[in-house]
């Protein structure tokens, strides 16, 4: 046989070769604090008004033993209602798949519940729910869950015609049809809603802790910031901020890498340029 | 009663879609046990159509089908052990050469070890022997289309029904596939329907060629091709193949003529 196949390239997750994708916007972000810096010290701009970046990250190193006890209370409520959200949006969209009349009846509370602000209700579920840690739960599972539904449903139906009439033809039952060619067909897309979705978690965790505005020893990064806030001590301010912010881009990066490993071997998303037919 | 009962005979079928189009009117034909029938006829000549209502994927608007030497399961159902080639590999992608065959056995109820077992005999079969564990998108054309006849002969089906299944790959790559798909049915005789548009396909393949006429849909005439039993490459260059070939050409004009274009 002449027909051959070629090996294919190893490629980053992100497409490109992985070299100029770390070393471009590294370069950019230590110009960046590089000028920050600079100007915080030649203009002589006090701490309380712009601290420079060296100041945050003293400040970062010396409040670490409260800051990191903030940073797990946050991390766990936004993997809790990540979790949620995925195992609750999966199961609908499988619901929906299963009868047209399920999801022409829910669908549209499913986007009722996506386009309200999530800071104009939080205040009302954290007065229902007496448990303060459950009513941040609920605000960040309500920002997290839509992604994750809408784009598994749309996974769903996507299956390939052909391939439906397969499992027909060969008298697939329901179970098998949805385990062997609709979940499959869905996990790209599935994966691609947990991506926004991880994301969005964490905003809707911290909008929530800001609103409920906690006290105490279990107290997540929002309120710190809060906290530090009123007092006026900027750069714990600003430590806290940069925390949130890693956390944000260690959740993409980690569900990035996840979606990579699933999808490396068949899905257009997951392969690299060049490595296409 | 008659040695040899045909394996499915139709009389006076007809496909009427939801939008009131007549696909297909007043099909009568018969399939004898072996035989290898091209449906050849332009689009819209609803010969797609009548293969998926052969393979049960659709049901008829009017007429009769019946399959007289099969068992009825008790949903009045028959039992028909269909293999079904689409015009596009149609593998999942998801899936390994070898998982893809086995696709089959494995919804039928077989045991996974059992049903790769039997999925690696045909892939070594269709020529493919090394690419088990490859995943679709690293196959050719030519190669999955090699997979999806794998997977629809695994079963063992009686009849295997092809919806232009060469139609998108270049011409050497299908020139193997014809000569390969004929000697895979010299060994075995499975039934074959085979959808085509291309006069020079169905006369190198099929013993015999309905051509089918558009608008409605309808079997315009039936030409029996006369070959050697090994069709090789000298069968494709010799006199008789251009013969035919004019012949079933003409067939098919006259049919074309009696549409309104």
């Amino acid at each position: 046989m002449s027909e051959s196949t070629e090996a294919a390239p190893a490629v980053g997750f992100f497409g490109e070769g992985p070299w100029l994708r770390i070393l471009a916007p590294t370069l950019l972000a230590l110009l960046f604090l590089g000028a920050w810096e600079m100007m915080v010290r030649v203009r002589e701009i006090p701490p309380y008004i712009l601290p420079g970046p060296i100041a945050i990250w003293q400040t970062l190193l010396r409040d670490w033993a409260s800051l990191s006890v903030s940073l797990l209370i946050t991390l766990k409520i936004t993997f809790m209602a990540l979790s949620v959200a995925a195992i609750l949006g999966l199961a609908l969209a499988i619901l929906f798949a299963q009868s047209r009349i399920i999801e022409l009846s829910l669908f549209p509370f499913a986007v009722i519940l996506q386009v309200t602000p999530i800071v104009a209700i939080a205040p009302l579920i954290i007065i229902w729910v007496d448990d303060i840690a459950i009513s941040l739960l609920i605000c960040a599972w309500i920002v997290a869950f839509f992604p994750i539904l809408s784009n598994t449903t749309v996974g769903l139906n996507s299956a390939d015609h052909n391939l439906k009439d397969l499992f027909k033809l060969y008298r697939a039952s329901r179970w098998q049809v949805l385990t062997r060619l609709l979940l499959p067909s869905a996990l790209p897309y599935f994966l691609a809603g947990l991506r926004i979705s991880g994301g969005l978690a964490l905003i809707g965790a911290i909008v929530a802790e800001f609103v409920a505005g906690t006290g105490g020893s279990a107290s997540g990064l929002a309120y710190r910031i809060l906290e530090a806030g009123y007092q006026l001590q900027i750069p714990r301010m600003f430590a806290a901020l940069v925390l949130v912010s890693a956390t944000g881009i260690a959740i993409f990066l980690a569900l990035s890498l996840l979606t990579h490993l699933l999808l490396r071997n068949w899905h257009e998303s997951a392969m690299g340029r060049g490595d296409r037919r | 009663m008659s040695p040899r009962r045909p394996l499915l005979s139709l009389a006076g079928v007809s496909k009427r879609y939801a939008t009131g189009t007549l696909a297909l009117n007043g099909i009568d034909l018969t399939i004898m046990p072996g035989d290898f029938i091209a449906l050849l006829g332009p689009s819209g000549c609803g010969k797609s159509t009548l293969l998926r209502l052969i393979a049960g994927l659709t049901a008829p608007s009017g007429g009769t089908m019946e399959w007289p030497t099969t068992t009825h399961d008790a949903g009045g159902e028959a039992e028909r052990d269909i293999g079904f080639v689409f015009q596009e590999p149609t593998l999942m992608p998801w899936a390994s050469v070898i998982r893809n065959v086995a696709l089959p056995l494995e919804l039928a109820g077989m045991k996974r070890r059992e049903a790769e077992e039997r999925a690696a005999e045909w892939i070594a079969r269709v020529d493919l022997k090394g690419f088990e564990k490859a995943y679709p998108r690293a196959l050719s054309g030519g190669m999955r289309m090699r997979v999806s006849i794998a997977r629809a002969l695994v079963t063992r089906p009686r009849i295997l029904l092809m919806d232009e299944p060469f139609a998108a790959l270049d011409e050497i790559t299908r020139f193997r596939l014809n000569n390969d798909l004929v000697q895979l049915w010299a060994q075995e005789r499975f039934t074959v329907i085979f959808v085509t548009h291309s006069v020079f396909e169905s006369v190198y393949l099929a013993e015999r060629i309905v051509v089918m006429a558009p608008r409605p849909g309808r079997i315009a005439e039936e030409v029996r091709i006369t070959a050697p039993a090994e069709r090789g490459e000298e069968f494709r260059t010799s006199p008789e193949y251009a013969a035919q070939c004019r012949t079933v050409s003409h067939a098919l004009s006259s049919a074309m003529g009696g549409a309104h274009e």
